[in-house]
């Protein structure tokens, strides 16, 4: 079967889903109408995922004006795999979001909040698709926009101090970004990142090429919430409502670091960025910055979802450690845990937003004695937390290992160290919550709220699609082989 | 001499780079977040500046097929500025409205103040 139109189905689905869904007002309808719609989302990227496979990378003209004058909607074998990767959270997600939402937020604003989910959701699968320069700023836009209503939405009113914060950080990011833009436009007189990347390398002025990557990667990390711009991250993560958290956790800063691999290995290619060691040093520093001193931090929260929130930061950076390594293990490294973490952290916010729905509460000590309660959940949650930490057999020490393999190749033996003992941290502030949550006798009273059966067993899945992936590594690995081959100039393979 | 002459070939740039640093400045030094948000508001005007100054080709007219004219001016950077101004307008529409919200919660728009009430 051949679909001509599916890059531009894939994101229109959402976008026009998201003003169908403010039609109804019944809770019923409107979670209905979301799930449905992004299950369609997941079949047309799994379709899309296919068609990539077999034919090659596809050019998607939009609106049937050629690129590079107009927008080309460009999927290859890097993108196609993160869309199917987006897709499936918003689903599972979407899914699970019922109850959550009928407890968490008012009448009136939950069908204003189902439409930011699925307008989120076409931005964040924008930014996947589009190979334009400017087209992935609007993208960038309308999913942050979005982000920041539906953290407004939080139950708690510091929510609206969290989202002013993200709001401001958000926008300078996306500023930079477009100065950035614009310096390249003002260049190559170009938008078409494969007409950017072609005339870059023809070129004799490097100077302002050279600042647009700065402003670009600054713009972008901050995005991503790399270590020193990350101070937005941890309230909005903390005070959003538990299905904004699980969504954003797993999807919005992957979709960030994607943008950075897709211009640093892309557009600029390997011999600008990582020529001169000084841009790889830098981010070495910033991501062993990230992995040990986030994780720091995470062990002495006492609200669990701020915990996870620092433990997300180390965790990107892991990846962005991949990406500065810059030779093919890292670089697989990086993109099977842009994968792997997705799926973790998706798993453990949503099992958060189950206790935290029974509990009433976010207190660390309030979870005393939670797992005989609700075994199935913490099963869950205890299962993503080990992969978290990349015990062997779940999916957090593959991704570990490609990245620590990569780092020996290049004989740098003290970021395994730094590995190593960023892990040891997770480990405490991880068994802290199992001990606390499986061997204590519980104290805290409980919530009379009974848990729908969609919210637990959609977290299970996600913890068994974990596991799945930690035994089954062929799947992820392949994949990002092949995107990394087609990242990296042939020296490196 | 020369200096003096480059400045005046690129002032534009100049102009363009005070707007952006005055922005940052502006949401970085301030506490009050109405301020913050003009801060960001000068900031972004100044991405609008860039764009649309190389465009601006002197003599050039709009794009339109005549023979009476030769020189066209690349009408691109505007309809791309359009957009981001309509970016900007939704962001700066939204912190506003948050503004109103934290207000209406705290009674107070200083960062400050709100920062010594509540354990953020």
């Amino acid at each position: 079967m051949q679909f001509e139109h599916l890059p531009a189905t894939q994101i229109l689905i959402p976008l026009i889903g998201a003003i169908l869904i403010l039609v109804s007002r019944k809770n019923i309808v409107i979670w209905a109408t979301a799930s449905l719609l992004t299950l369609l989302t997941f079949i047309n990227s799994i379709l899309l995922y296919k068609q990539v496979s077999v034919d090659g990378v596809i050019s998607y003209a939009m609106g049937g004006w050629e690129p590079p004058i107009g927008i080309e909607y460009r999927i290859d074998s890097v993108n196609s795999i993160l869309i199917v990767l987006v897709s499936f959270m918003a689903l599972l997600v979407a899914v699970y979001a019922r109850k959550s939402v009928e407890v968490e937020i008012v009448a009136e604003k939950r069908p204003v909040f189902y439409a930011m989910y699925l307008l989120c959701l076409t931005g964040l699968l924008g930014i996947l698709a589009t190979g334009d320069a400017f087209n992935a700023f609007v993208f960038l836009e309308i999913s942050s926009l979005a982000t920041y209503v539906m953290i407004a939405m939080g139950k708690d009113k510091r929510s609206l101090i969290a989202s002013y914060q993200y709001l401001i950080m958000g926008t300078i990011g996306a500023t930079f970004y477009v100065i950035g833009i614009g310096l390249i436009f003002i260049m190559t007189g170009s938008l078409n990142l494969n007409d950017i990347s072609e005339q870059i390398n023809s070129m004799n002025t490097i100077r302002p090429i050279l600042a647009s990557l700065a402003f670009i990667t600054v713009g972008i990390s901050l995005k991503l919430a790399l270590f020193p711009l990350h101070s937005w991250l941890p309230n909005a993560y903390a005070y959003a409502p538990s299905v904004a958290t699980a969504f954003l956790a797993s999807t919005a800063t992957k979709v960030a670091v994607y943008l950075l691999i897709r211009y640093f290995f892309d557009v600029y290619g390997y011999n600008i960025v990582f020529e001169d060691y000084w841009l790889s040093m830098l981010l070495i520093i910033l991501s062993i910055a990230a992995m040990i001193g986030a994780s720091l931090v995470a062990i002495f929260q006492n609200n669990i979802k701020k915990m996870f929130a620092y433990s997300s930061i180390a965790q990107m950076g892991y990846i962005t450690l991949g990406i500065a390594i810059a030779n093919h293990s890292g670089l697989v490294g990086s993109l099977v845990h842009i994968i792997n973490h997705a799926l973790i952290k998706g798993t453990i916010f949503m099992a958060i937003g189950c206790f935290v729905m029974k509990l009433n509460s976010t207190t660390i000590e309030d979870f005393s004695g939670i797992g005989k309660k609700m075994p199935l959940t913490m099963t869950a949650f205890t299962i993503a937390s080990l992969s978290l930490i990349g015990i062997p057999g779940t999916v957090g020490f593959i991704s570990k290992w490609y990245i620590i393999t990569g780092a020996i190749e290049k004989g740098w033996w003290w970021l395994v160290i730094s590995i190593a003992l960023s892990s040891l941290l997770a480990l405490i502030y991880v068994g802290r919550i199992i001990e606390i949550a499986w061997f204590q006798e519980s104290k805290t009273k409980e919530n009379t709220v009974t848990l729908s059966r969609e919210m637990i067993g959609v977290t299970l899945i996600a913890s068994i699609t974990t596991l799945y992936f930690g035994l089954n590594t062929e799947l992820t690995v392949d994949l990002a082989k092949i995107a990394a081959d087609s990242l990296l100039p042939g020296i490196l393979r | 001499m020369l200096i003096i002459n480059q400045f005046i070939a690129s002032y534009n740039y100049f102009i363009i780079i005070f707007l952006m640093i005055a922005g940052l400045y502006i949401v970085v030094a301030r506490g009050n977040m109405i301020k913050k948000l003009i801060g960001l508001s000068v900031f972004q005007t100044s991405v609008y500046l860039l764009y649309i100054s190389p465009g601006k080709i002197i003599g050039g007219t709009a794009p339109i097929i005549n023979d009476s004219y030769t020189l066209y001016s690349n009408p691109l950077p505007h309809v791309l500025i359009l957009t981001a101004i309509v970016v900007g307008i939704a962001t700066l529409a939204l912190g506003l409205s948050l503004t109103i919200r934290i207000n209406e919660e705290f009674h107070t728009i200083e960062e400050d103040e709100i920062f010594n009430k509540e354990d953020l």
